[in-house]
């Protein structure tokens, strides 16, 4: 307080980690994991009509090692659900991941011997959108509860 | 059961009742879809048979059944379509339970590369002179066949592992 | 080549047997172009890995391709990446309770997956449709191959290059989706299409957008057209590439746009057809070349034809039902299920038993998809559950000709052949 009215006008103080948080909560570059018909409706989400880039998500970066969200999207069979976790372990710290759709959830409609019944049973997830498949207003939704999720973490360690 | 066939189908059907006649065990319709069930050892025959004087160029599907019954468990059905003439019939095959083994018809169309495929992944049929007899759908290490009427819709616990979440330290 | 086997190259983390027999079935394999076989001093031999997670390969695809520097010497699929089991799920569920489960195999266009699903029903338990049903159900179907199509041009042409035009086709879909959300209630996987006719009719909200749409499409695509079809840089990278030959076509399987580039005008609309197409007027565009332009030209022409569809079908759209009346085979109106006891009876028993095929019948019925021919045969036990349900899907098909036609193609022509062949993974891997 003492700081700021002696500094004067155009300068604010903060602490490092809300700078730090609010750098990255505003930039959460998505790497989709586009499976199936929740795809589509991710691509929608990118689109005009339901900008993502405005909220930040401004490119989907398809490789893993630029990313900070992976967005499930769509039933996960056994024999991709490798596949996945190897790109998640590709991804750099810090990382989210969006669970997107019912069957992403809990393996939805799909209640049968080729579909992991939830991505969480490999995957740590932060946010489950439901719907099948969930309007692209629900997964704007769910990115701003992931931005609010990073606004309150605590980023910066002094003995990592 | 006497069968209303139009024209081109009824033709086909006397040319090839007389040709084959040993080889052919049934002809019936269902639903206005016309079936001829020949036995398993003149598929090939049948097939080029059928391609090369009637038409039947398109092969458009294979694919297998489970009869469930304790003879003759399996079932193989040939779909093909006649473009000249504008039909489409099936051939069906029985194939018993124990080693069910049936010539492949890849040699006369290549499409049926990957139909003869699925059906082995999903029933255990093997096609011999096949080029490429491998799984499709599920890995190689999977050891059931999932659409036989034994196998449970969960799967069978233990069957197909999931990754580890412990990433692998290199 | 090097004279190690298989297994010291590969290495797998997951799956060892699958790797394995991947990678060997790749050496094994059988090419038409000329491998290097002296030695190679500056290594440009090597296996390309385009791995099922790829920006490209519309869905979960995996492509093992061996590279002689940029030009593919042999080219191996793997797919069942996107395989749930659709057809054991089946065996379990009432021909009703299925219909979500086609919407999410071909998710691009729901609409003709519906309607595939009931009429291959209401062929094998001969159950008839009222009128306005049909023509509502080609509507659908047509919006749907347009909203198909316009995906494949927005990824196609973001493939090859130019990054905007995926905005503005998703611009179009959207539309195409506000008008299924009205008509249907749903954005787009939408199980409209009832055994015995269509869920709801269409409100005067919905008809004026769809004519509405039906008007203003043609005007948005004639910038589309100006745009790519004089385009240098569109033509080099779709012209002769990846071409399957006429003679080749029919027997190795293509289905759909893909076969009718290639020369064959077979479409399924007028082979076999069903719900009233043969009484609207359209033609079936074919081209001869087999090459990627032609596939893109059959499907734009395609889309006009749709919009020709729905303004005849507009015209003639009948008055009345639009579900048949017998309690056996169709669930009773809403107005029927809540204020009348037969009503709510009928509706419990189509629910819980539903639609009862005689028994020992077999029926296939196939529909024109936007993908090629969508067939369902269905082997009937007498219950309400299918004994067997084989879905053919076009993608399926057409995926295996991408193993011919890729062998000599450059590795970066790869993502506008596959672009071109249009496959789905979801019809693919069921």
């Amino acid at each position: 307080m003492g700081l700021e009215t002696a500094l004067g006008d155009g300068y604010m103080t903060s602490k490092i980690d809300s700078l730090v948080n609010w750098a990255r909560s505003n930039a959460a570059w998505p790497m989709p994991m586009g499976l199936a018909c929740c795809a589509i409706e991710m691509m929608a989400f990118a689109g005009p009509k339901y900008d993502a880039s405005r909220f930040g998500s401004e490119v989907m970066r398809f490789s893993p090692r630029q990313s900070d969200v992976m967005i499930v999207a769509g039933w996960v069979n056994y024999k991709m659900a490798h596949a996945i976790r190897r790109i998640w372990d590709q991804m750099p710290d810090p990382k989210w991941c969006i669970a997107m759709g019912a069957c992403a959830s809990t393996g939805g409609m799909h209640r049968c011997y080729g579909v992991v019944q939830g991505c969480d049973n490999f995957l740590p997830v932060d946010t489950y959108v439901s719907g099948c498949p969930p309007r692209p207003d629900a997964l704007l939704h769910a990115l701003m509860k992931i931005q609010d999720k990073i606004r309150t973490e605590h980023s910066v360690m002094l003995d990592t | 059961m006497p069968l209303e066939l139009n024209e081109y189908l009824q033709k086909v059907i006397d040319r090839l009742t007389e040709r084959y006649a040993d080889s052919i065990i049934d002809v019936y319709q269902s639903s206005g879809d016309t079936f001829v069930r020949i036995a398993p050892e003149a598929n090939v025959d049948i097939c080029r048979y059928l391609r090369n004087e009637h038409h039947f160029i398109y092969l458009v599907d294979v694919f297998g059944t489970d009869r469930f019954t304790s003879e003759d468990r399996f079932e193989v059905i040939y779909n093909l379509i006649s473009l000249r003439d504008r039909q489409r019939i099936f051939l069906k095959v029985w194939l018993p339970e124990e080693n069910p083994a049936i010539e492949s018809v890849t040699s006369l169309w290549n499409s049926a590369n990957w139909f003869e495929r699925q059906t082995y992944d999903m029933f255990g049929i093997r096609f011999t002179n096949h080029p490429d007899m491998r799984r499709i759908y599920m890995p190689e290490d999977f050891e059931y066949f999932p659409l036989r009427k034994e196998f449970p819709l969960l799967g069978i616990p233990g069957s197909i592992e999931l990754p580890s979440t412990t990433p692998d330290i290199e | 080549m090097p004279t190690k086997s298989i297994k010291d190259k590969v290495k797998p983390t997951f799956f060892k047997e699958h790797q394995e027999k991947l990678y060997q079935a790749l050496e094994d394999k059988h090419t038409t172009v000329e491998i290097m076989k002296d030695k190679d001093p500056l290594g440009t031999e090597m296996i390309l890995n385009m791995g099922p997670q790829h920006p490209a390969t519309h869905g979960v695809l995996r492509l093992t391709l061996q590279l002689n520097g940029e030009i593919i010497e042999k080219a191996k699929l793997d797919v069942g990446y996107l395989h749930r089991g659709v057809e054991k799920i089946a065996e379990n569920k009432t021909y009703q309770e299925f219909m979500p489960y086609t919407d999410r195999m071909d998710y691009l266009s729901p609409y003709s997956n519906n309607v595939a699903l009931c009429t291959a029903v209401e062929k094998i338990a001969n159950v008839e449709v009222p009128e306005r049903a049909h023509y509502i159900r080609m509507i659908g179907c047509e919006l749907a191959r347009i909203s198909s199509h316009l995906l494949w041009l927005g990824t196609l042409v973001m493939d090859a290059g130019a990054v905007s035009f995926f905005i503005w086709t998703f611009r179009e879909r959207e539309k195409l989706y506000d008008i299924f959300d009205q008509l249907t209630g749903h954005r787009f996987t939408v199980s409209h299409a009832r055994i015995g006719g269509v869920a709801n009719d269409i409100t005067d909200t919905a008809m004026a957008m769809i004519k509405d749409f039906a008007n203003e499409f043609p005007k948005e695509i004639t910038d589309w057209h100006k745009l790519l079809d004089r385009n240098r840089i569109f033509f080099d990278r779709n012209e002769g590439v990846g071409v399957l030959k006429t003679e080749e076509a029919l027997e190795k399987g293509a289905a759909g746009p893909t076969l009718r580039g290639s020369g064959y005008a077979y479409d399924m609309r007028t082979f076999a057809p069903y719900a009233r197409y043969d009484e609207v007027e359209f033609e079936v565009p074919t081209r001869l070349e087999g090459d990627n332009l032609a596939r893109y030209y059959c499907r734009m022409e395609e889309m006009h034809e749709s919009i020709h569809i729905i303004q005849q079908c507009l015209d003639k759209l009948p008055k009345g039902p639009v579900r048949t009346d017998n309690a056996k085979q169709a669930y009773p109106s809403k107005d029927e299920v809540y204020y009348s006891m037969e009503g709510m009876i009928h509706d419990f028993m189509m629910t819980d038993t539903g639609i009862c095929p005689p028994e020992g019948a077999e029926a296939y019925h196939a529909v024109e998809a936007p993908k090629g021919e969508l067939g369902y045969f269905i082997q009937s036990d007498g219950t309400g559950h299918p004994w067997r349900m084989k879905i053919k899907a076009p993608s399926f098909a057409n995926l295996q000709i991408l193993e011919y036609i890729l062998d000599g193609e450059m590795v970066a022509d790869t993502v506008v052949i596959i672009g071109g062949v249009d496959p789905v993974m979801g019809e693919c891997d069921k």
